[in-house]
């Protein structure tokens, strides 16, 4: 297919489009499949894998990111960033409040920090 | 002060087309997609909105006259001091300088003859206007009881007052803010004017990108937040009730995720407005240029991550509160380059006190110490005492009175020719500019102690020892609501009888200032090709300014 | 009047608005202005993504026993649904740049709109509705008395907030989707201006990935094993 440039923008091809449909169904069914089978807690992590990827498809290819500009990019980054903050904070408090506080005094702040991963 | 003589270049603003003139009839003002009247559509929602929550404000000093004051009953206290906060915070302050000032500055500012989306700005007044209906209705329905802080259990299983309905208020209010953030985002980076690259652009411009940035990033989640307190109001269980598994501080975590950069929201755009103030009234560029847009952007990104000082003594895990802490230590960074930077701007320039000049002035000073006073709050250790007291109150109001509201104050009165062509009597602004300062420090300065001292906040009632610090308190807010009203009659009555302003009457630079006063439907004559920096003093004179500081007059 | 003199004489395609300088710029702006617009949806779903990721990390058997009264195959029956209605919307935006009939675009539009109220016909009726017989709906009809009680009514809750907000963005769609129809019928779109379509496109693809999420995250939890 040709490629217009300016007001028309990036025209994708069908197959492209074709590809994607089909990837996007897999993914689904491989999600609802791997549910079926256990694995423990890497259950939800493939599940959050798989869902991630689908995401990105349809973001770069159904939304057209691939073909954007940086501005474009940027502003989609920032809002997963600070999707991020919201939760990352909000867990620092929920899930910390049955931690011990403080057990081994103000020398115990490497191990504290160590904890944390 | 000499009356201005009319630019004899510039047809007398009746004669000439304008933006207020263009057309005429109630529809042409309730269907514009002209920015400047959309801007004016919202100054007057504000200001009555204003009035409203400051009846509320006057009621609750009355009441706090007398320490076990009859005035009002405690629950009516309750709703008193609910509505002030909501009213001031949600339909007063968070739309005040975007959508006023930044509606008709930033097109025009920046060169361009709209903003991005017009119609979706003039829904965004027809929201907004939605929003405040329905808080109407809450209050006279009797008002809400929870504090504008709606924390649950409380108000989602408990109280018994319309919060369903002030919540839904403060959702489209919301909305409103969300459109103009965005609109504002896409006009300042795809509507600049040939030549007007970033570091070009007025630090006004940077402070309400900073603020647009808030908007969109924060607003969403009060939105939902209120939605989810709601739906726990109306099907009386949801995600907050303890009774299921809930913790009533997530509703915390969430509703402080907006709030807190909220109060960015409310004092960034009347820094950007001082910085404007201060180089026309120094005749000066602005000191450190990039350092002061920069600081903009730094408040508006690490306001997202300190909101936890809001809960040290709720409940919070100390782990949390160790972490925001020393973020919001990290916050005051900024906003005091800011104050450094306006303070080498002042040094040797050419200063002159007219109105404008001195909110600007004002507000560094108290801004300054509402700021500092904060930094007690940030501490744990000091926040223990201190929160929940008076000490709080004053710090806050110190930043969104002495500081947010003064620059709202200081920008009308600069632009004020800008946006209706006439001067208002100077002497008259001054004097209100003193009396609001004065007035300010009588009502506020007093808290500090008293909080200090230990009295709660949201009391109706107070033990008899605080009751000197209390009167003074009261006292100072008459004066201060005598140094609000004065501006409301003089500025109206200058709308009709004010001197004519031409099209640069304080000799200031600015894209704004080379257009006539009132500007064209379409903002300029020509459209502006930049080529110099912001501020670039001394600026080449044009021909009429008779008002323009320092300058003799004819 | 002056907006003649300031523009001369050039012509602009139907649709062109005049505060801007040229197509380019009015297509840039409107399509950073939805990006703008989906962040603030990001934010807005996040809230209540927020409070899920920390419920269950604190309740995480309970949130196992809640999601085990959903059925995976209505979950996985409307992913596909919704995958199938990007595809359309993604051809339907296609068509237009590429100069097609407009009938060709009212065909992907309708199609997507059928898919969408396919979705939530199967919501409504296959769940939703069997859920409120089976007493499982917090605030409206709980009946509940199995395990972990409260902590499975704190995941009903979730599920109903969640996919009824989600619900309320698709009918919103679907309103969307009814107006470019009858824009593409009166011809208002061209290879030069699409810009509607565009963008529209753009809030159907986040209201889909927003979905993706809601089946892995509430259907899928602690696996089905």
């Amino acid at each position: 297919m040709s490629e217009h440039s300016g007001h028309t923008g990036h025209v994708v091809p069908v197959s492209t489009y074709l590809l994607v449909f089909f990837a996007l169904m897999a993914g689904t069914a491989l999600t609802t499949g791997v549910a079926y089978i256990d694995l423990g807690r890497w259950n939800t992590v493939v599940a959050l894998a798989i869902a991630v990827t689908k995401m990105m498809l349809v973001v770069l290819f159904f939304m057209h990111v691939k073909y954007a500009t940086g501005l474009t990019r940027i502003v989609i980054l920032a809002g997963f960033f600070w999707l991020g903050i919201m939760i990352t904070l909000s867990c620092a408090d929920e899930l910390t409040r049955t931690w011990e506080i403080n057990p081994a005094g103000w020398g115990g702040i490497i191990p504290f920090l160590l904890r944390l991963f | 002060m000499s009356t201005a003589t009319a630019d004899i270049h510039d047809r007398p603003a009746e004669s000439r087309v304008n933006y207020l003139n263009a057309s005429y009839g109630i529809k042409s003002w309730l269907l514009t997609t002209d920015h400047k009247r959309i801007g004016l559509l919202y100054l007057g929602t504000i200001t009555f909105m204003f009035l409203i929550g400051g009846t509320a404000a006057a009621l609750m000093r009355l009441q706090l006259i007398e320490p076990q004051g009859a005035l009002l009953e405690p629950e009516t206290y309750n709703k008193m001091f609910s509505t002030h906060g909501i009213v001031m915070v949600f339909f007063f302050l968070v739309p005040s300088i975007p959508a006023t000032l930044g509606n008709f500055l930033i097109p025009i500012m920046i060169g361009a003859r709209d903003v991005a989306f017009p119609k979706l700005n003039l829904m965004s007044w027809y929201l907004f206007i939605t929003g405040c209906a329905f808080a109407l209705v809450a209050i006279l329905s009797g008002g809400v009881d929870t504090g504008w802080t709606f924390y649950p259990p409380y108000s989602s299983l408990y109280s018994h007052t319309p919060v369903v309905v002030m919540a839904l208020g403060i959702f489209i209010a919301g909305f409103s803010s969300i459109l103009t953030g965005l609109n504002f985002v896409v006009t300042i980076h795809k509507m600049r004017a040939p030549g007007m690259t970033w570091f070009r652009l007025p630090l006004f411009i940077w402070a309400l990108y900073a603020t647009s940035l808030i908007f969109i990033l924060g607003t969403p989640v009060i939105a939902i937040t209120l939605f989810l307190l709601g739906l726990e109001r109306l099907l009386h269980v949801g995600i907050f009730d303890p009774a299921i598994g809930g913790d009533p501080l997530l509703f915390q975590h969430l509703f402080w995720f907006y709030s807190h950069p909220a109060v960015y929201i409310m004092i960034l755009p009347s820094m950007g407005v001082v910085s404007e103030l201060i180089t026309a009234f120094s005749r000066k560029k602005i000191f450190g240029y990039s350092f002061v847009a920069f600081s903009s952007l730094a408040i508006a990104v690490i306001s997202f991550v300190v909101w936890g000082h809001h809960m040290f003594v709720t409940g919070q895990s100390i782990y949390a509160g160790l972490v925001f802490s020393v973020l919001s230590f990290l916050v005051a960074i900024p906003s005091a380059v800011k104050v450094f930077n306006w303070t080498a701007t002042l040094y040797k320039g050419s200063i002159s006190y007219q109105a404008p000049m001195l909110y600007a002035l004002g507000f560094i000073g108290l801004f300054t110490m509402g700021g500092l006073t904060g930094l007690f709050l940030a501490s744990l250790a000091t926040d223990v005492h201190v929160n929940g007291t008076y000490f709080v109150v004053a710090h806050f109001h110190y930043i969104m009175v002495g500081g947010a509201l003064m620059g709202y104050l200081g920008g009308i009165h600069f632009w004020w020719p800008k946006i209706t062509g006439r001067m208002y009597p100077d002497m008259w602004a001054r004097v209100s500019a003193v009396i609001v300062f004065v007035g300010f420090n009588l009502t506020f300065f007093p808290q500090f102690v008293v909080g200090y001292l230990g009295m709660p906040r949201r009391y109706a009632v107070y033990p008899a020892e605080f009751q000197v610090l209390n009167v003074m308190s009261s006292a100072g807010a008459s004066v201060l609501a005598v140094g609000y009203i004065i501006p409301l009659v003089y500025l109206t009555w200058s709308m009709r009888y004010g001197a004519e302003a031409g099209r640069n009457p304080w000799g200031a630079a600015g894209l704004e200032w080379t257009t006539p006063s009132p500007p064209p439907t379409e903002n300029f004559e020509v459209a502006p090709i930049v080529t110099e920096d912001a501020y670039n003093y001394p600026i080449k004179q044009p021909r009429d300014y008779p008002n323009a500081p320092g300058v003799a007059h004819v | 009047m002056s907006e003649m003199a300031a523009h001369g004489a050039h012509k602009h395609p139907p649709g062109f608005a005049h505060q801007f300088e040229d197509m380019a710029q009015q297509k840039e702006a409107s399509t950073l202005g939805m990006w703008a617009f989906l962040v603030t949806e990001i934010l807005f779903f996040g809230g209540m993504f927020t409070a899920y990721t920390i419920y269950r990390e604190l309740h995480f058997e309970s949130f196992v026993t809640g999601s085990h009264l959903l059925e995976v195959k209505f979950g996985a029956t409307n992913t596909y649904v919704l995958i199938c209605s990007s595809l359309t919307m993604a051809l339907a935006i296609r068509s237009a740049q590429t100069g097609k009939r407009k009938g060709q675009i009212i065909f992907w539009l309708i199609l997507t709109m059928i898919l969408g109220a396919l979705f939530l016909g199967l919501k409504l009726r296959f769940e939703w509705y069997r859920d409120y017989v089976d007493g499982i709906v917090p605030g409206i009809s709980w009946a509940y008395n199995g395990p972990h009680a409260p902590g499975v009514q704190m995941f009903m809750c979730f599920y109903f907030f969640m996919t009824g907000v989600h619900a309320l963005h698709m009918v919103a769609g679907l309103g969307i989707l009814t107006v470019l129809v009858i824009m593409t019928a009166r011809n208002k779109f061209s290879p030069e201006y699409y810009a509607p379509l565009e963008i529209s496109g753009l809030y159907w693809h986040f209201v889909d990935i927003v979905w993706i999420f809601l089946f892995a995250l509430l259907y899928l939890i602690g696996g089905r094993y």
